[in-house]
């Protein structure tokens, strides 16, 4: 257990671009690897860090995100004390969501008070990754930081977003941008920031007070001179995913062996909610091949390069190839999908032919009958 | 306590020693069964189904790894304020204590438990059959017919009736005659080993049961004869649906591979009959691009280069290259090196398979075993065909 250092999953303001996805829901609750959902690899490394104490703020339609999370069971969150803290906006009126993360964490100050934690890491959903945090917090005290960031030598985001960062030769954080930015670097930041809770609190109210309300925009990017910001380097996998285009390339990635065998079980496992569905049944005829398939899954035709999630239906004739199927999909007798996401639930008749290309794939909405 | 209308009581402390080395180490309700499931699983699933909320769960031989597995009764909806999972195993009484002497004398020495819930009914199950059945119908079979005991009858092939005790039955599946592994049979209603009695009735017997020195203590061999000689009324509920003794390494195999049928007899897709289970909390399954997998359960967790036909795999079993898996059943976390060939065998949980070896014979009758965390080269392999019977 690592009393010392406590969780935030921050899930204001995400960054979000993938379109009908998240029509209904929140970017963390995105189905993502066929069976779980984007928040869940974040979640786990806090779990599996020893953190025992993660608050979850939630933003905007967080009814998936309730319904996923529970109790925190699943992650061995719940607990006596401390355990899992699903935090939503406190808002006055409709205009107090508009406000930054700072606002919403001065809102809940009370979940940074009671923790007996000294530590925090603040973390977002998007980046998907399976990382030791113990790591981060030993390097950030052992470099005497006033804040750690997690950082990531990538030179191709797969059309993901994110902030770039210029280190010096002892890490020092002297640079960093938004993604649009011209600064040259292929440092990117996981959006993961650990130090003091008193230094969090103290950032938050001196931010406020000047009317400022975002904590890296805001309270980081302007003291990159008066605080010591420190990058660590992981060296892990990392996937990015705030645009569609990432989504897909990203799940893709999954299919190589050496992506599977690190980002699912080292350096600990992914956890998710539990569905009770049986074994995937590969019935006569049915050919699978360079492919992620989940648990309830009953395959017929066949399914190439593809993610299939729990409880996906491939009937005899029907091909898969380069798609994701979102759990309970049908895919109908001798239809063939090519570079195409579905949803949810989402129904395709015998006989259909449906294609995207890799940089458009075709996306179907939930419960969609093709 | 809150009074519950029926409280089951499931037997699990079997050693069952026909499955070898399987329950080497392990009680036989916590054999692995069906890709992903333990056999105890199936009746505990049914019990939450058919809405009974208090299971006592008996246990005796090995229990380590089934206490972890049962926890707090959750995977089961078990864990509740009241009443819930309660594991019992046997313990020690201010006048000494003894092992669980047979099935009735477990149920005997947790009457103090039983009647804590002051139930109308007791229903007797045992953790090593699979099968789907909703309890809450028999109960409403036992009230209809005013029963003191309902004990559930399954037909079986007349062959195969010497295998089981039978029961012999009148026009209103009145029970009119029981015999227990007959060699010469009467009737082909074999009892499922599921019995619900009127609590006081049965105390009854076991306190009867327990006076008499000479009784084995049993179930099919002392009580429900008994209850027959003393003419109460025993009633039987014929089931019409899968069920299977995975009591010998033949029936577990066998029963693995009836899941891989077309329309399989117990189909585990059913959504308004879920058989629950521990979630090993693994990532989905990968199959690469050289797998060939047709007519199997795979399970997450596997990882897939070689051939499979006609085979179960458990959570988290890799399979390298060029691996040829028939007619397999392939337990937990088993490594299967290059170049494998297994058939017509059951691979214990966390074997080690190396490079080259090759398991079973595709034809014949003999299914082959090897022991959970084996390690099996080319040199142990011959080891392995003395071994069998």
């Amino acid at each position: 257990m690592n009393h010392n250092l406590m969780g935030v999953i921050n899930l204001i303001h995400e960054p979000d671009e993938l379109e009908s996805l998240t029509t209904d829901r929140c970017l963390a609750t995105v189905p993502f690897g066929a069976r779980y959902r984007l928040i869940d690899f974040t979640m786990s490394s806090m779990v599996n860090s020893g953190i025992s104490n993660v608050g979850v703020f939630a933003h905007t339609k967080y009814r998936s995100l309730m319904d996923h999370l529970g109790s925190g069971s699943h992650w061995d969150l719940h607990h006596r004390q401390s355990g899992l803290f699903v935090l939503p906006p406190v808002a006055e009126d409709m205009s107090d969501l508009h406000k930054g993360d700072l606002f919403h964490f001065f809102q809940h100050r009370d979940f940074f008070l009671r923790s007996k934690a000294d530590y925090v890491v603040v973390a977002r959903s998007h980046m998907i990754c399976n990382i030791d945090y113990n790591q981060v917090l030993a390097d950030h005290l052992a470099k005497g930081a006033d804040i750690t960031v997690v950082c990531k030598r990538q030179s191709d985001h797969l059309s993901g977003k994110a902030r770039k960062v210029e280190l010096d030769a002892s890490r020092r954080v002297i640079g960093m941008q938004d993604h649009y930015g011209r600064m040259k670097s292929d440092l990117v930041s996981m959006e993961m920031y650990v130090m003091k809770k008193e230094l969090l609190l103290d950032l938050v109210e001196t931010s406020l007070a000047q009317g400022q309300d975002h904590l890296v925009r805001h309270a980081i990017m302007s003291r990159f001179d008066s605080l010591h910001i420190n990058g660590y380097l992981y060296e892990g996998y990392l996937g990015i995913i705030n645009t569609i285009t990432s989504y897909y390339r990203n799940s893709l990635e999954l299919l190589k062996p050496q992506v599977w065998r690190e980002l699912f079980f080292e350096p600990g496992p992914i956890f998710t909610k539990v569905k009770d569905e049986p074994p995937a049944s590969y019935l006569e005829g049915a050919k699978a091949s360079n492919s992620l398939i989940a648990n309830g899954c009953v395959i017929e035709g066949t399914v190439i390069n593809s993610v299939l999630f729990r409880g996906v239906k491939v009937r005899k004739g029907a091909v898969v190839r380069n798609s994701i199927i979102m759990q309970n999909g049908e895919v109908g007798e001798g239809s063939s999908l090519d570079h195409v996401i579905l949803d949810k639930e989402v129904h395709i008749e015998a006989g259909r032919d449906i294609r995207g290309v890799i940089d458009a794939p075709y996306l179907a909405n939930k419960r969609k009958v093709i | 306590m809150a009074r519950k209308k029926m409280v089951a009581m499931l037997l699990a402390g079997g050693e069952g020693k026909r499955l070898g080395v399987l329950t080497k180490d392990l009680a036989k309700p916590a054999v692995h069964f069906g890709g992903k499931y333990r056999i105890i699983d199936f009746t505990l699933s049914n019990c939450a189904h058919s809405g009974i909320d208090t299971v006592g769960v008996l246990t005796q031989y090995q229990p380590l790894v089934l206490n972890q597995y049962l926890g707090i009764g959750s995977p089961w909806g078990l864990d509740r304020r009241d009443g819930g999972m309660s594991v019992l195993p046997p313990y020690v009484k201010s006048k000494g204590g003894t092992w669980y002497k047979g099935t009735a004398n477990a149920i005997y020495q947790n009457m103090g438990f039983i009647d804590s819930y002051d139930p109308e009914y007791v229903l007797v199950i045992s953790g090593d059959h699979i099968y789907t059945m909703d309890y809450d119908q028999m109960l409403q079979d036992h009230k209809e017919k005013g029963a003191d005991a309902t004990i559930a009858v399954i037909e079986v092939d007349w062959k195969e009736a010497s295998r089981f005790g039978l029961m012999s039955v009148d026009e209103h599946n009145r029970v009119t005659d029981f015999q227990e592994k007959p060699k010469k049979p009467q009737s082909n209603l074999a009892s499922m080993g599921v019995y619900i009695f009127s609590w006081p009735v049965l105390q009854q017997y076991l306190i009867q049961d327990e006076a008499n020195p000479r009784s084995s203590n049993d179930f099919g061999k002392d009580i429900i004869p008994a209850m027959l000689e003393s003419g109460i009324k025993l009633s039987a509920y014929p089931f019409r649906g899968y069920w299977k003794d995975v009591g010998t390494i033949e029936s577990l195999w066998e029963a693995n591979m009836d899941l891989l049928e077309e329309q399989p007899p117990l189909d585990l897709h059913d959504k308004n009959w879920r058989i629950y289970s521990v979630n090993p909390n693994r990532p989905a399954q990968y199959v690469s691009e050289d797998a060939e997998v047709t007519s199997s359960l795979i399970t997450e967790g596997c990882f897939v280069e070689g051939k499979v036909h006609r085979s179960v795999l458990f959570n988290g079993v890799q399979a390298a290259k060029d691996t040829i898996i028939r007619e397999s059943v392939i337990m937990p976390g088993v490594q299967i090196g290059e170049g494998v060939q297994i058939y017509r065998a059951i691979i214990g949980e966390g074997a080690i398979i190396a490079d080259g070896v090759t398991i079973g014979k595709p034809e014949g009758e003999t299914i082959t075993v090897v022991a959970s965390d084996e390690y099996v080269d080319s040199s142990s392999q011959a080891l392995l065909e003395v071994e069998q019977p």
